[in-house]
């Protein structure tokens, strides 16, 4: 139990620094062989398990739950952004053939708020309520129609209130909350706050309100047991937060509540809401039945939270040259009416301001606030997103104010391994920035279509589009992002996880949530490569086993997947320990590969079947990584364990007459510490890239005066396969993160943060616009110059 | 329910009042499943073989309302009605162009139905199939305008457009690459027999508007008989015009005195849904007289 500083120990290439091995063709992943044997151990394309079932439709997502006997539920939302409650009528609903159980805030017995923070959200709006579809009862009923209908019957008479949509007036208006307005406020102070550059620019960035719009919507089960406690079923991605939520606001002791996780159709952090499991269990324990809800699209748009829509000014000084000297900038996110994660999306974007340059001075204020418009919280890359795509504008003015090319501009600043980060905290961890910029700048650039026949050009407007290649304008554009891995701030980031070896067979179980990140895959991989065992199985996950923590940032294979490789490592010990003893020699002269246990010189061998001599083997270990602190008062502190960066290129063509813009291609140069299985992090660089895309182009959920427009995937546009560029992964640097786990760092939110600011770069070469608002309307992306005909 | 003729699909919806109508269902259904359209009883227009083809009729097709997307995009009926199957084929991703129907895009009526400035454009005329085997005409301008609508029981039967054999243009602007929902779309009809260009911009209104003036004014300027082409600048005055005609400036306040200040400016959105408009109207006809 201790923690994992001192580095991944005897694993395969210990500690050591491997440079990268560019593959043939410039592209770092392996071809896969369909002859080869079925791959295994780290390094490997290890297949899902379940990725036939999934591609089939046969896998059980949390919609597919049953039990037999089980009512429906359906919850009343509410119609307005901001209302008073003068009186809540169930009367009617409950008089309903069918209807078996109504709950308001007066059926909640424990606490009355949960946040996974802060404890300022109610279970169900009870005088005020604060965004537009807040929960304010639930039914359940024998027929999910009858349980629809009977909420909609449910009478609510309001005093509809001023709705605060705009963070700007957050600050002076009345508190929306007793908790007041502002959330949280940074103020980073780092160097001389008064230092004048020679060369100033300001810009000023606005960011949408993304959704994470997963592919199923949220669904879950409810079923009572007998000792007056509630088994969940859902597909919970924090599990253990989840259930301590539900059992402070049900009056129960954790141990009486269990969320069992389901599985998970796509996660981004969307997955760790609470509130729509604790009406489902208040009804479960009332009725004395199961209860399950599949909620609608449109309900799931209004539920979950959203990416912080964000305002950020900005002003950046620099020498002559294009060297930074200083970085203002005043950051305000709208973090909807409850605080949820939004303290650490705040600490994420003033931490990351500045992005992966040197800056030695910053003057950073961030704030985040209360307002009526839809609740925000995490979706990958949360701040870190916002603010790269505010300094990444700024150095694309940088540029243009001092002549120079945008690389070149960008090339004077990077970051390397040992500078500081302008919250004080050194970066210790591989740093390569100069490498990625340089990978992505040498990438040869897409061929212009102008050899092709007219027909075959996927213009911008899409095929049978209307777009004009006359009018049609190519853009370049860079930009290089950060993210941080861990918690933050003090969060004590541990997993524990229990390895157990049985003939020829391994299990793993641990509470880490396989959401589509990979996992399970990771899990099974570690356990072949440290026991020389192929068929390992990765148990299904509940709350009877020790938390592993949040499924966000990746972090699962670093504290999870460290937490297996302990465990396995503990079983290796107990294993060979007594084969050791019997050769005389320690257990490190002897070898296991492929289900057989070598000695160093070849003399002994036999199986991991013979040495178990029948005997089953447990280990349960923990990975803590490095502790970290708060951000203090002037915004100082070590407050990120490992860091990630990615360089993109974006290659766009531009109808400048309609705006329309189509994404070419994406070059991406990523600092991955180690690849750990080639083909699943491929799946989760395009994917990432592709939500950047969504956030660069289209994807903002409409809102107006606080209330919803559109909530629906025809009008929320989603990236579709003719929006989602050649992607090219140029360059996967692989240099050890010596702190983490296998040294590997996790993949798939730096291409989220880092896209959506190269497109917009590219955008602004191809129209010569400002693009300082994403997503990027045709509007916006209209040209200067019009062009003849 | 699901008859197999025109009648029968009459009769059906004659006996059951409550029940619906559905052809593709690519509108309908997604009401249904979200659960804000419960249906007493669905009568399903799909066994209809009369209305799954066309047939020619005086210098005319008469094109049966259950024509799916998919099959007016092929290049059979782009060779008689190019601007129709230029919108079938925009009109969605394959599950919805394989689904939905002609008479469904009529009767749906949505602003952004692609079909619609088409057959605005080209003047269809509905046919519609009532009780007892009773049969009407409509223009298809009527229905959308809601100046007569669809009586109890009546179903779409025929869409009947001139065939004009000449060069006729769709074009969408939409919000991605992929198929989505047009922000505007322009149809381009030239009509060389009556030396007529007919022009309908869909989207920017509750149904598709016509800008008659624009379409006279660009006609008197084309030397029908000879090269068809004109010069760039004619082709953005039409499109300014077309846009200028569906996109007005905001009208003067009533009483407001013209030298107190200047009009009202349209906001940015709907000044750039204007130059789409334009933009589309000029490559629409460029392309149409090219």
């Amino acid at each position: 139990m201790t923690d994992m500083a001192e580095g991944p120990g005897a694993g395969p290439g210990g500690a050591a620094t491997v440079p990268p091995e560019p593959g043939p063709g410039g592209n770092p992943l392996p071809p896969s062989s369909r002859n080869e044997p079925e791959p295994h151990g780290l390094g490997a394309s290890v297949m899902p398990t379940d990725t036939y079932a999934k591609a089939q439709g046969t896998f059980p997502y949390a919609a597919d739950l049953w039990a037999e006997g089980l009512l429906w539920a359906a919850v009343h939302r509410a119609p307005h952004p901001h209302a008073r409650i003068v009186s809540i009528d169930t009367e009617q609903a409950a008089a309903m053939p069918g209807v078996r159980a109504v709950v308001t805030y007066a059926d909640v017995p424990g606490d009355s708020a949960h946040g996974r923070k802060v404890a300022d959200q109610p279970a169900f709006a009870r005088d005020i309520v604060r965004y537009f579809g807040e929960p304010i009862a639930a039914v359940a009923a024998d027929h999910p129609d009858t349980a629809r209908l009977a909420a909609a019957a449910i009478a609510v008479e309001y005093e509809v209130l001023e709705p605060v949509t705009d963070p700007e007036v957050s600050f002076e208006s009345e508190p929306l909350h007793p908790d007041g307005n502002l959330i949280r406020h940074i103020p980073l102070r780092y160097g001389d706050p008064d230092l004048v550059g020679e060369v100033v620019v300001e810009g000023l960035y606005r960011i949408g309100r993304q959704d994470p719009a997963p592919i199923g919507a949220e669904a879950a089960l409810a079923v009572p047991r007998p000792d007056g406690g509630v088994e969940i079923y859902t597909a919970s991605t924090d599990p253990h937060t989840d259930r301590d939520l539900a059992a402070a606001c049900f009056g129960l002791p954790p141990e009486q509540v269990k969320i069992v996780v389901t599985g998970v159709p796509g996660a981004m952090g969307d997955r760790e809401d609470a509130a729509l499991q604790i009406p489902l269990g208040l009804l479960a324990m009332r009725t004395g039945c199961p209860v399950k809800i599949a909620v609608t699209r449109e309900e799931s748009f209004l539920g979950h939270p959203h990416r912080h829509p964000t305002l950020l000014r900005y002003r950046h000084h620099a020498d002559a040259e294009g060297t930074l000297l200083k970085v203002e900038a005043q950051i305000l996110l709208d973090g909807g009416a409850y605080a949820d994660t939004s303290s650490d999306a705040l600490a994420a974007a003033v931490s990351f301001a500045a992005g992966p340059y040197v800056v030695p001075h910053a003057v950073i204020d961030g704030w985040v606030v209360r307002t009526n418009n839809p609740p925000s919280g995490h979706v990958r890359g949360e701040g870190a997103m916002q603010v790269c795509a505010a300094y990444e504008g700024q150095m694309d003015k940088l540029a243009e104010r001092l002549g120079l090319d945008p690389v070149e501009v960008r090339m004077r600043n990077v970051l390397a391994t040992g500078d500081l980060l302008p919250t004080g905290q050194t970066v210790t961890c591989p740093a390569p920035v100069a490498e990625l910029l340089t990978a992505v700048r040498e990438a040869p650039l897409p061929e212009l279509p102008k050899d092709a026949p007219e027909h075959e050009w996927l213009l911008p407007g899409g095929p049978e589009g209307a777009g004009e290649p006359s009018a049609v304008r190519r853009g370049v554009g860079y930009a290089l992002g950060m993210v941080h891995m861990l918690g933050a701030e003090g969060t004590d980031e541990v997993s524990t996880a229990t390895v157990k070896v049985s003939g020829s067979v391994a299990t793993v179980m641990c509470a880490a949530v396989e959401a589509g990140q990979g996992f399970d895959t990771l899990a099974r991989q570690i356990v072949q490569e440290t026991l020389g065992i192929d068929e390992v199985h990765v148990a299904s996950v509940d709350t009877d086993q020790p938390p592993s923590g949040a499924g966000s940032r990746g972090r699962h294979t670093w504290v999870s997947g460290g937490a297996v490789e302990r465990a396995a490592k503990m079983v290796r010990t107990q294993l060979l320990q007594p084969l050791a003893a019997k050769f005389g020699m320690s257990t490190e002269l002897l070898s296991i590969a492929d289900g057989k246990i070598t000695s160093y010189d070849g003399v002994l061998s036999t199986t991991v079947v013979e040495a178990l001599e029948g005997k089953e083997l447990w280990a349960t270990a923990q990975c803590r990584p490095h502790p970290t602190e708060p951000l203090d008062g002037s915004g100082q502190g070590d407050a990120f364990v490992g860091l990630s960066f990615a360089a993109v290129r974006a290659v766009v063509d531009v109808d400048i007459e309609l705006g329309s813009v189509r994404v070419v291609e994406v070059a991406l140069a990523q600092d991955v510490g180690r690849v750990l299985n080639p083909r699943q992090l491929r799946a989760r660089l395009e994917a990432g890239v592709t939500q950047g895309i969504g956030t660069a182009l289209t994807e903002h959920l409409r809102v107006s005066k606080g209330v919803v427009r559109h909530a629906d995937l025809t009008v929320y546009a989603l990236p579709t396969a003719l929006d989602t560029p050649d992607i090219r992964i140029v360059k996967l640097i692989e240099e050890r993160d010596v702190v983490a786990p296998f040294g590997a760092k996790a993949a798939s939110s730096v291409p989220v943060v880092t896209t959506p600011s190269a497109i917009a770069s590219a955008v602004r070469a191809a129209t010569g616009r400002p693009a300082n608002r994403l997503p990027i309307r045709p509007q916006a992306a209209v040209g200067t110059s019009q062009p003849g005909v | 329910m699901l008859p197999t003729t025109l009648d029968e699909a009459v009769s059906a919806l004659s006996a059951v009042p409550a029940a619906v109508p559905v052809a593709g269902g690519t509108d309908l259904m997604a009401d249904v499943n979200s659960g804000q359209l419960r249906p007493g009883a669905l009568v399903g227009l799909g066994r209809i073989s009369e209305i799954r083809g066309w047939e020619y009729q005086d210098g005319h097709a008469v094109l049966g309302a259950g024509l799916t997307h998919a099959r007016m995009g092929r290049p059979d009926f782009a060779a008689l009605i190019p601007a129709l199957a230029a919108a079938a084929r925009a009109a969605g991703p394959p599950q919805i162009r394989n689904a939905g129907t002609l008479g469904g895009n009529v009767v749906s009526a949505a602003p952004t139905g692609d079909a619609l400035p088409v057959l605005a454009a080209l003047e269809a005329t509905l046919s519609i199939a009532g009780p007892e085997g009773a049969r009407r005409e409509l223009p298809v301008s009527h229905l959308l305008a809601n100046v007569d609508m669809l009586r109890p029981s009546e179903v779409v039967g025929y869409v009947r457009v001139p065939l004009l054999h000449a060069p006729q243009t769709f074009l969408k602007a939409t919000s991605r690459t992929g198929p989505s929902r047009a922000l505007a779309s322009v149809a381009v009809v030239l009509d060389p027999m009556r030396r007529g260009v007919r022009c309908a911009v869909g989207a920017v209104a509750p149904m598709p508007l016509r800008p008659l003036e624009a379409e006279r004014w660009i006609a008197s300027l084309i030397d029908w008989d000879g090269e068809r082409g004109l010069a760039p600048e004619a082709l953005s005055a039409f499109g300014e015009y077309v846009a200028m005609a569906c996109i007005p400036d905001p009208a003067p306040e009533e009483g407001a005195d013209p030298a107190s200040g200047p009009v009202p400016a349209l906001p940015p959105a709907a000044l750039h849904l204007r130059r789409t408009v334009a933009t589309l109207a000029r490559r629409g006809l460029g392309r149409a007289l090219a």
